[in-house]
C-alpha cells in the first residue's frame, strides 16, 4: 500500500490546510476522511489482545457472571452471544469502577447462589439447565416479586444485570451487525429514506 | 499567603470565557485591532486528538457508558464538552425543595463543542412578548436592531434551513437542508393531516463548503465534535481567525475568581485561579467582556465585591442571579411496528434532527403563555449503552427471544422533544451560597428554582401533541406521564435543558436589569456580558444563535467605544 507510511495526523493535517486553501476541498475530504476512517480502525483492532483477567470478580462470580450473560443474550444461527461480544469484560470494568455496581452485581450474585444453595444443596453453577431456568424464569419478570416478595432482590438484579448485558452485546462488533446498522461513514450527500414500506 | 502574580502587561480586552459569547467577542474584538486576553477555565481541546468523531463504542474499553458507567447516566462519553452537571471539586447546591441541574463545560470552546446546533432565530414579537400579554419584560432592542447580526452570524457560520415565512420562527440565511430521513416523513405526513407546522430544521451544519470549512459527511456524530470543522463551535470557527490575528492571548486552566474595580468605579482587571500553578494571578485590561455562561457569569459578577459595590460589580440593581430561567422540556416516543418492515440503510445524517415543528399555535388563545417548538428523534441510529433499557423494561425475559425483539424493534422508536418557553419567577434564581468555597476557593452559586402552572401546563399540552401526531402515524405511544410525581406531564428539572439564561439581564430600566441593549453594564460602563446571562426572555428557540448576534453587536459597539476614547 502506497499510503501505508502516511499517519492519521498526516492525513488531517492536509485536511486542515485544505480547508484553508479551500480550493481542493471537493475532492479531498471524503477520500481523506474515509481514509483516517480506515486508520482508525486498525490502530484500534490493533491494540487489544490477549486473556482477560477479571479486575474485580472473583473467579467463581466471574464465571456465574459469564454463564448468565450467556443466557440472557445467547448465540443463535444469525449472531454471536453476549459472551463472544465482550459483555462480561465490559461489567467487570464497570463494576470494579463503581461501588453501587458492586453492591448490585457483586450481592445479585452471591444472591443467586444462596437461593440456589437453599432450594438444591449447590451454587448456580452447579445446578442442572433445568434447575437454572427454573431460578432464572422466577426472577426474570417483575411480576413473579409481586407474588412473592423474597424474590425481590433477585428481579432487581437481574433486571440490571439484563440491561447491562444488551449494553455490552449491542455495543460490540457482533451486535452492531446483528441489528445491520448501517452508518458511521463518510457521504457526500445524505440519501433520504428508501421508500418507506406501506402501513 | 501566596502572593498574587501580577501580569505586568495591560490589555485592551479581557474576555472570560471563550463559547459563543466570549469567542464571537475574541473574534470580532482581536480583528477590530484591540489587544485581547482570553481566559478559560478549562484546558485547551485538539479536535483531532479529544473528539471521538467515527469511533465505534466497542473501541472504547467503557463502550460510551463512561468510567464507572457514570455516563450512562450523566452524559455520553462520545459527546465533546469536558463537563457534565457534576464536576469534582466544583460543587453548586440547590436550595431546600429546589432541584437545579447546571451543566458546566470546562473546555476551549464551552459547549459550542457539543451543542445540539439548533440554530433559531428568535421572532419579532419575543421581544415584545411583555407588552403582548402583559407577563414579564420586553427587551430593550428590537428584531430589527438584532436582525443585521443574525444575517451576518448565519452567513459566517453557516446554517442550514428553508424560507418558510413562519411568523414564530423568522427565516434566515440558509444553505439548503439534507433530505428528511424516513420517521422524519412519517412525522411531516401526520402533521400535514393534523394541520401542524413541519418544516426542514436549521442547524448550524454545512451542508456546502463556505469560509474554507469542509461540507458535513453526515456521520451524525455532531455532539462529538466535529475534526472537520463542518458544524459550528467557537473552538474551531472563531477562534482561530481572533489568534490569527496575533492579538489574541489565550489562557487556559484560568478560572476567574473576581473582577477588581479602580478607585474611579471602572473594571480595571480579573483575578483568576491558575489551576496548574494553584496560585492566584491577576490581569489588568481596559474594558472586560464576561461569558462565563449565565450562571458562571452571575457567579463572578456576585463574588466581584468592592466598596464601590458591596453586592456585587453591577448589581445595584439586585437583579444579578434574578430572572434565571431554562427551557421547557417534556419528551414523549412511540413505537411504530411498519418500521420494522424497513429495510437496513444508513439513517446517520447530520447530528440532529432534519425536520422540526416550529411554534405553530401563535394565532390562537391557549391555555398557556408563550409557546414551544418539537424536535425530532428516533429511528436507525448508531446502537449505544441505554439504547435497549426500554425493551429491557418492557419485554423483560432472556435468551433467543429478547434477541429476536430487540432485532424488531431497533429503529423503529420514534421520539419528539418538546422546547418552550419558561416566565421568569420570584422564586427561580441564583445566589452565592454563604456556607460553601470550591476547591479554588470560590464561593458557590445556590440555586432556587420552582415551575408554575404556565410552564405545567405547557408540557401537558406538549403531550398531547406528541400522542396526537403518534396516534395519526400509527403508532403505538409509549410514554407514560401524568400530572402527579417528581415530573409530572414529564417535565425535566431546571437546567436539564442547558439553555440557562437571563441572570444578568439586558433591559431600559437601570433599576430592573444588569446591562443596556448592548450587553454593557448600567454601572461600569467598561464591563460587558455577552452570553445567555444577558437574556431578557428565553423563547423557544435555543439561545445560542442570538448569544452570537448580540456579542457581535456587543462588541462592534464596544470597538466603536473605544474608538472614541469612552471606555
Amino acid at each position: 500500500m502506497a499510503r501505508e507510511g502516511i499517519s492519521r495526523r498526516d492525513v488531517l493535517r492536509t485536511l486542515a490546510a485544505g480547508a484553508a486553501g479551500g480550493s481542493v476541498l471537493q475532492v479531498i475530504p471524503a477520500a481523506a476522511a474515509e481514509y483516517v476512517h480506515q486508520m482508525v480502525h486498525k490502530e484500534k483492532a490493533a491494540a487489544s489482545a490477549g486473556k482477560y483477567t477479571p479486575k474485580y470478580f472473583s473467579a467463581a462470580q466471574y464465571a456465574t457472571l459469564i454463564a448468565l450473560c450467556d443466557t440472557i443474550i445467547p448465540k443463535d444461527e444469525k449472531s454471536g452471544g453476549a459472551v463472544e461480544a465482550g459483555a462480561p469484560e465490559f461489567i467487570d470494568l464497570l463494576t470494579s469502577e463503581n461501588e453501587k455496581y458492586q453492591l448490585r452485581l457483586g450481592g445479585g450474585l452471591f444472591w443467586l447462589d444462596s437461593l440456589c444453595t437453599d432450594r438444591y444443596g449447590k451454587v448456580f453453577l452447579e445446578c442442572t439447565p433445568e434447575q437454572r431456568t427454573i431460578v432464572l424464569d422466577a426472577i426474570a419478570y417483575r411480576e413473579n416479586a409481586k407474588q412473592d416478595s423474597s424474590l425481590r432482590q433477585g428481579v432487581a438484579f437481574f433486571s440490571f444485570l439484563r440491561r447491562l448485558t444488551c449494553d455490552g452485546f449491542y455495543t460490540s462488533k457482533i451486535g452492531i451487525a446483528d441489528l445491520q446498522y448501517i452508518g458511521n461513514a463518510t457521504l457526500s450527500e445524505f440519501p433520504g429514506c428508501p421508500p418507506l414500506p406501506e402501513s | 499567603m501566596a502572593q498574587v502574580i501580577r501580569s505586568p502587561k495591560a490589555y485592551d480586552v479581557c474576555i472570560i470565557g471563550s463559547g459563543a459569547g466570549g469567542g464571537m467577542a475574541a473574534k470580532n474584538l482581536a480583528e477590530g485591532g484591540l489587544n485581547c486576553v482570553l481566559l478559560e477555565a478549562g484546558p485547551n481541546v485538539n479536535p483531532e486528538k479529544d473528539f471521538k468523531m467515527w469511533t465505534w463504542p466497542y473501541e472504547l474499553p467503557h463502550r460510551g457508558a463512561g468510567v464507572g458507567g457514570r455516563a450512562r447516566e450523566n452524559f455520553s462519553e462520545f459527546l465533546a464538552p469536558n463537563g457534565a452537571w457534576e464536576i469534582d471539586g466544583e460543587p453548586y447546591t440547590s436550595a431546600p425543595g429546589a432541584n437545579f441541574q447546571w451543566f458546566r463545560s470546562r473546555i476551549v470552546g464551552g459547549r459550542t463543542n457539543h451543542w445540539g446546533r439548533i440554530a433559531l432565530r428568535f421572532a419579532p414579537i419575543d421581544f415584545k412578548s411583555g407588552t403582548r400579554d402583559g407577563l414579564g419584560d420586553d427587551w430593550p432592542i428590537t428584531y430589527e436592531d438584532l436582525a443585521p447580526y443574525y444575517d451576518k452570524v448565519e452567513s459566517y457560520i453557516g446554517v442550514f434551513g428553508t424560507k418558510e415565512n413562519v411568523s414564530s420562527a423568522p427565516d434566515g440565511i440558509f444553505l439548503p437542508p439534507p433530505k428528511p430521513r424516513c420517521n422524519e416523513l412519517m412525522v411531516k405526513k401526520a402533521c400535514d393531516k393534523l394541520g401542524i407546522i413541519c418544516i426542514p430544521s436549521r442547524l448550524a451544519i454545512l451542508t456546502r463548503s463556505i469560509n474554507g470549512r469542509l461540507p458535513c459527511h453526515y456521520c451524525g456524530q455532531c455532539g462529538r465534535g466535529c475534526v472537520t470543522a463542518s458544524n459550528f463551535s467557537s473552538s474551531q470557527v472563531l477562534l482561530p481567525p481572533a489568534m490569527k490575528t496575533g492579538k489574541l492571548t489565550l489562557i487556559t486552566g484560568a478560572m476567574a475568581r473576581e473582577i477588581i474595580v479602580s478607585k474611579d468605579g471602572k473594571a480595571e482587571g480579573v483575578s483568576y485561579i491558575d489551576k496548574a500553578a494553584r496560585s492566584e494571578k491577576r490581569i489588568n485590561a481596559r474594558a472586560i467582556v464576561v461569558a462565563a455562561s449565565a450562571c458562571e457569569s452571575a457567579r463572578l459578577l456576585l463574588n466581584s465585591k468592592s466598596s464601590a459595590f458591596p453586592n456585587g460589580i453591577a448589581n445595584s440593581s439586585g437583579t444579578v442571579g434574578r430572572y434565571l430561567t431554562d427551557s421547557v422540556g417534556s419528551d414523549g416516543w412511540g413505537r411504530f411496528p411498519q418500521l420494522e418492515k424497513m429495510p437496513p440503510h444508513n439513517h446517520d445524517g447530520v447530528g440532529g434532527m432534519h425536520v422540526y415543528i416550529p411554534w405553530w399555535k401563535f394565532d390562537r388563545k391557549n391555555e398557556f403563555p408563550r409557546g414551544y417548538h418539537i424536535e425530532i428523534w428516533g429511528g436507525r441510529h448508531m446502537p449505544g449503552v441505554g439504547m435497549f433499557d426500554g425493551l429491557c423494561y418492557d419485554e423483560e425475559g432472556y435468551g433467543a427471544k429478547l434477541k429476536q425483539r430487540a432485532r424488531q424493534v431497533y429503529g423503529t422508536t420514534i421520539g419528539f422533544s418538546g422546547r418552550g418557553e419558561m416566565l421568569p419567577n420570584p422564586d427561580t434564581y441564583c445566589e452565592i451560597d454563604p456556607d460553601v468555597v470550591d476547591q479554588w476557593g470560590i464561593p458557590v452559586l445556590r440555586f432556587h428554582f420552582r415551575f408554575t402552572d404556565y410552564e405545567l401546563l405547557q408540557a401537558k399540552d406538549m403531550q398531547q401533541t406528541f400522542r396526537s401526531i403518534v396516534e395519526t402515524m400509527g403508532g403505538e405511544y409509549l410514554a407514560k406521564t401524568s400530572i402527579h410525581g417528581q415530573y409530572p406531564f414529564g417535565i425535566q428539572e431546571g437546567g436539564k435543558i442547558i439553555h440557562e439564561v437571563g441572570t444578568a439581564r439586558m433591559g431600559a430600566d437601570p433599576k430592573t436589569s444588569v446591562l443596556n441593549g448592548y450587553c454593557q453594564a448600567h454601572d461600569v460602563k467598561n464591563l460587558f456580558v455577552t452570553d445567555g446571562a444577558s437574556l431578557v426572555t428565553n423563547p423557544d428557540k435555543n439561545p445560542t444563535l442570538t448569544i452570537l448576534a448580540l456579542s457581535w453587536r456587543a462588541s462592534e459597539y464596544l470597538l466603536d467605544e473605544a474608538k472614541k476614547g469612552n471606555l
